[in-house]
């Protein structure tokens, strides 16, 4: 039981890790939190489902399709939901735009693909074993999102580019770099590692519209609790987030488990609203 | 001049026809509902009458709820889960499934009890949080609720649910429910617009717009919002037990996050500040699905649909739609004409205070010392000038002195006590007010409300009387209003008492801004670069206003780049630089101070 446990939790948590990872890369390139993350890991689920199991097409060209479809989707989101309020941040509009279209895409998935939790395809046929890839895809989904950030953070031109944007809105445009351009390129990326999360963890969370609404929430409390921006903070807070539900789900079942995954958190946010490693000093005058 | 103080201020009483007229005009759309809503049995069908008591029900909880988000701007997304706990205590209570049964009416107000207590827990986080951290806990709050719901077969019933309370006759019958709900739904809606209409309502608004602005006019964020989640958890947890009754059976299912997207758009669409907009944007939902019979299947997405172009095209709603008064043109070219002279009347007798004095104040940020060791001594009746180059620690000091900022080293002294460290909203107690290098002004609200919000700590109704209309608050109310329009007299804007402030002017807004630390007949008067963006002729009549208001016995720090205003109107100047004191002297002393001259004024 330990193991499985284990197992499920790590390979669950880093579905959550990879979602708050999406609400980061968002974050960094607009200073804008939206409420479509937990839609992007939605749409990998669904669109992996509808491209190989209802079209029949090959893993990989599913796979690739599912992933453009989250870029595509963040785009959108960028161009319909962040760019029009960024000029007014301070009256908290994108929550209620990102808001608007995140219930959009989860209404029209639900009536026009389903409201019940749809198969998704196993991606490799290979017997099922206890370490089973349900639980692997999503570990390594995540390690390589994690390497491909931080190379491209580190270690390219175009990375730098994103922090500079990221640490300095004004400075970076006075220098020059292509805001929106670079906006809209971290919209994308967001995209597909969301998508990538639904993808990955398919197998384990299904094709179903309502992962929407919960990965949006499971997904942010790594953000909140590992500190805004933070990546490594969300994936350490994603994989104790992923044990924790796991272990209360085996010990006191499903519904008080979620009751306490929400009291922990509330009373951790509210102990250190900055996340447990945050510490971040806000000027208002 | 002399003419000037002898008259008797005749530009404000010419305003108050104008004003009753407005509040005329306001009331109209209410008695049009109320007469509809009364006579309504008397045209609608029995299907009708369903829908008409819903979008009471509704309302009981949105009218409630508006106060929450319309008016403190608090995101709270999931105030469904009210909704669910109201109906569920109010028929677990009268069907007796945990204990003897109660009789409904009890029954309701136990769940307005535990709402209540519930809105307070749901809110609390709001006072910590960020907006979206806030947004996201009461959307869990309310999936949370469901699922207990769902889990605690024993007293919920689980899946199969518990059928909801009948009120025994008259308000048994159809129309009797509805003449109940509706007669509840006018009562929330007069007590909502007592306080929208109080300073508790002036005060939300300016906790959304100009939190700081808020704070420094003595206002406190917690104790403020605590009150509001109170109200708006009862109202909902009895619309909830209404709920309950109307739909005369309810399962976890009936509480789906859809009917919480549903009471926050009808707000949003309603517009902020506003008790009639939300009404009718209520009104608006509960009837338009029931004329989209095929469109049942996606009113969820078509209010996100609405949600999105609200936010995108109409972010004022309809109120804003509906402000005839405010789409009038102002005149063109208005000049800003103070009243210095009025400055005694509206200060009344002045206390005599002590001086305000800072000792070795020392604050940095990170490795920038910000300022580093600081006296400063402000002394009653005079204007004292703070000047230096940028990043010298100006600003810095003021936020020191109005409590925003606690320094690490030193302290500030009023009258030799030590003033508590780093609380804004305590400073407007001990009569210190300030002004902000951007004008902090709550854009909806009208110059004279703007105004009003800063005698907010001298009205004397609680939140139940305001909400309740008793005379206390209709005394706070008239007193503020003609402070307000002495204090708008003062500055030379009381011909614009009933504009909208976002359609007023830069200098216009800085004016605004010293009528509104004005109404605190503040002891001492932090000025941060009053004449910022002020034309030359007006820099010359803020400088008279100033000297009034030192004269009146008010200690005034000025913080200013333009030298003349300086060295015009200041009995002492201090010049920082780098946090510390260059130079301190009268203005003379400082124009032939050489390090002054040659770092800062220029040779």
């Amino acid at each position: 039981m330990v193991q499985s446990i284990i197992l499920s939790g790590v390979a669950v948590g880093c579905v959550y890790a990879l979602i708050a990872i999406a609400y980061n890369v968002m974050f960094s390139a607009s200073r804008v939190f939206s409420f479509t993350a937990g839609t992007l890991g939605m749409l990998g689920g669904v669109l992996g489902s509808l491209f190989i199991l209802r079209m029949g097409l090959p893993v990989s060209v599913g796979f690739v399709l599912a992933l453009a479809g989250g870029a595509v989707f963040g785009i959108i989101t960028e161009i319909v939901a962040v760019r029009p309020v960024l000029k007014s941040l301070d009256q908290h509009l994108y929550v209620l735009s990102t808001l608007a279209l995140a219930l959009m895409v989860q209404q029209f998935t639900a009536i026009e693909w389903s409201t019940e939790p749809q198969p998704f395809p196993r991606l490799f046929d290979i017997a099922r074993i206890d370490f089973d890839q349900q639980f692997w895809l999503p570990m390594l989904a995540c390690a390589v999102s994690i390497v491909g950030l931080e190379l491209l953070y580190r270690h390219t031109l175009i990375g730098y580019a994103f922090l500079a944007i990221s640490e300095d809105n004004y400075a970076a445009r006075a220098l020059g770099l292509p805001e929106r351009g670079l906006r809209m390129a971290s919209f994308a990326i967001a995209g597909a590692i969301g998508a990538l999360a639904g993808f990955a963890g398919g197998e384990m969370l299904l094709a179903f519209f309502a992962n929407a609404p919960m990965l949006t929430f499971y997904g942010f409390v790594p953000v909140a609790l590992g500190g805004m921006g933070n990546n490594r903070g969300a994936v350490v807070a994603g994989l104790l987030l992923g044990l924790f539900q796991q272990a209360a789900n085996f010990l006191v079942g499903g519904i008080f488990a979620s009751v306490a995954v929400f009291t922990v958190f509330i009373v951790v946010l509210l102990a250190r609203p900055d996340g447990l490693a945050g510490a971040s000093l806000r000027r208002r005058v | 001049m002399d003419t000037q103080v002898t008259q008797p201020l005749s530009p404000p009483r010419a305003d108050v026809p104008v004003a009753s007229a407005s509040i005329a005009s306001a009331l109209l759309p209410f008695a049009a509902l109320l007469v509809v809503g009364l006579a309504f049995p008397l045209f609608g069908g029995g299907y009708w009458g369903v829908i008409a008591t819903r979008a009471c029900v509704y309302w009981v909880l949105v009218s409630g709820l508006n106060l929450v988000v319309g008016f403190a701007g608090q995101i709270a997304i999931g105030w469904v889960a009210l909704l669910t706990l109201g109906a569920y205590t109010t028929s677990v209570l009268v069907a007796g499934n945990v204990m003897p049964a109660w009789p409904p009416y009890l029954a309701l107000a136990a769940s307005a009890v535990v709402g209540a207590v519930f809105g307070l827990i749901i809110g609390l986080p709001a006072l910590r949080l960020r907006t979206f951290y806030f947004a996201i806990t009461t959307l869990g709050f309310a999936t949370i609720v469901t699922q207990v719901a769902l889990a605690w077969q024993s007293v919920t019933g689980g899946g199969v649910g518990v059928p909801g309370p009948i009120f025994p006759p008259p308000f048994s019958s159809q129309w009797g429910f509805y003449y109940f709900c509706f007669g509840l739904a006018a009562i929330c809606t007069w007590m909502t617009a007592n306080i929208a209409a109080s300073r508790f309502g002036r005060a939300l608004a300016a906790i959304r717009d100009a939190e700081v602005a808020a704070e420094a006019s003595g206002i406190s964020k917690p104790a403020l919002l605590v009150t509001v989640f109170l109200f708006a958890g009862a109202a909902a947890a009895v619309a909830g037990g209404l709920f309950a009754s109307l739909q005369s059976y309810i399962t976890p299912d009936a509480f789906t996050i859809d009917l919480s997207i549903l009471f926050f758009i009808a707000i949003l669409i309603g517009g902020r500040s506003s008790i009639i907009g939300p009404l009718l944007g209520t009104i608006l939902l509960t009837v338009l699905p029931e004329f989209a019979a095929p469109l049942v299947a996606w009113s969820t997405f078509l209010y996100a649909v609405l949600l999105l172009v609200i936010v995108l095209v109409i972010p004022g709603g309809i109120a804003e739609m509906l402000d005839f008064k405010n789409r009038r043109p102002l005149e063109s070219d208005r000049a800003i004409v103070p009243r210095p002279e009025l400055v005694a009347r509206l200060f009344g007798a002045a206390s005599g205070a002590g001086a305000l004095t800072l000792q070795q104040v020392a604050l940095s940020f990170g490795g920038v010392k910000a300022i580093d060791g600081l006296d400063l001594e402000i002394r009653p009746g005079q204007v004292h000038g703070l000047i230096g180059p940028n990043g010298s620690g100006k600003t810095t000091t003021l936020n020191v002195i109005s409590g925003y900022y606690a320094p690490q080293r030193g302290e500030v002294r009023l009258n030799g006590a030590a003033l508590p460290e780093a609380a804004l909203h305590l400073r407007a107690e001990k009569r210190i007010a300030r002004t902000f290098q951007t004008p902090r002004i709550v854009g909806s609200a009208s110059v004279l409300e703007n105004v009003m919000i800063g005698g907010t700590i001298d009205g004397q109704a609680t939140f139940v009387e305001s909400l309740l209309s008793l005379p206390r608050h209709w005394r706070d109310e008239a007193r503020l209003r003609e402070a307000a329009m002495l204090a708008l007299s003062t500055v030379g804007l009381e011909r614009l008492a009933q504009v909208r402030a976002d359609r007023l002017q830069h200098s216009e807004l800085r004016f605004t801004e010293i009528a509104r630390a004005l109404m605190l007949r503040p002891a001492f008067l932090l000025l941060d670069e009053p004449a910022a963006g002020l034309s030359v002729d007006e820099i010359a009549r803020l400088g008279a206003l100033i000297i009034a208001i030192s004269r009146a016995g008010t200690g005034v720090l000025l913080v200013e780049h333009h030298p003349d205003l300086i060295f015009d109107i200041c009995h002492h100047v201090t010049v920082l630089n780098l946090g510390k004191t260059l130079a301190a002297g009268t203005p003379a002393d400082i124009r032939s101070h050489r390090e002054v001259v040659n770092a800062y004024l220029g040779g």
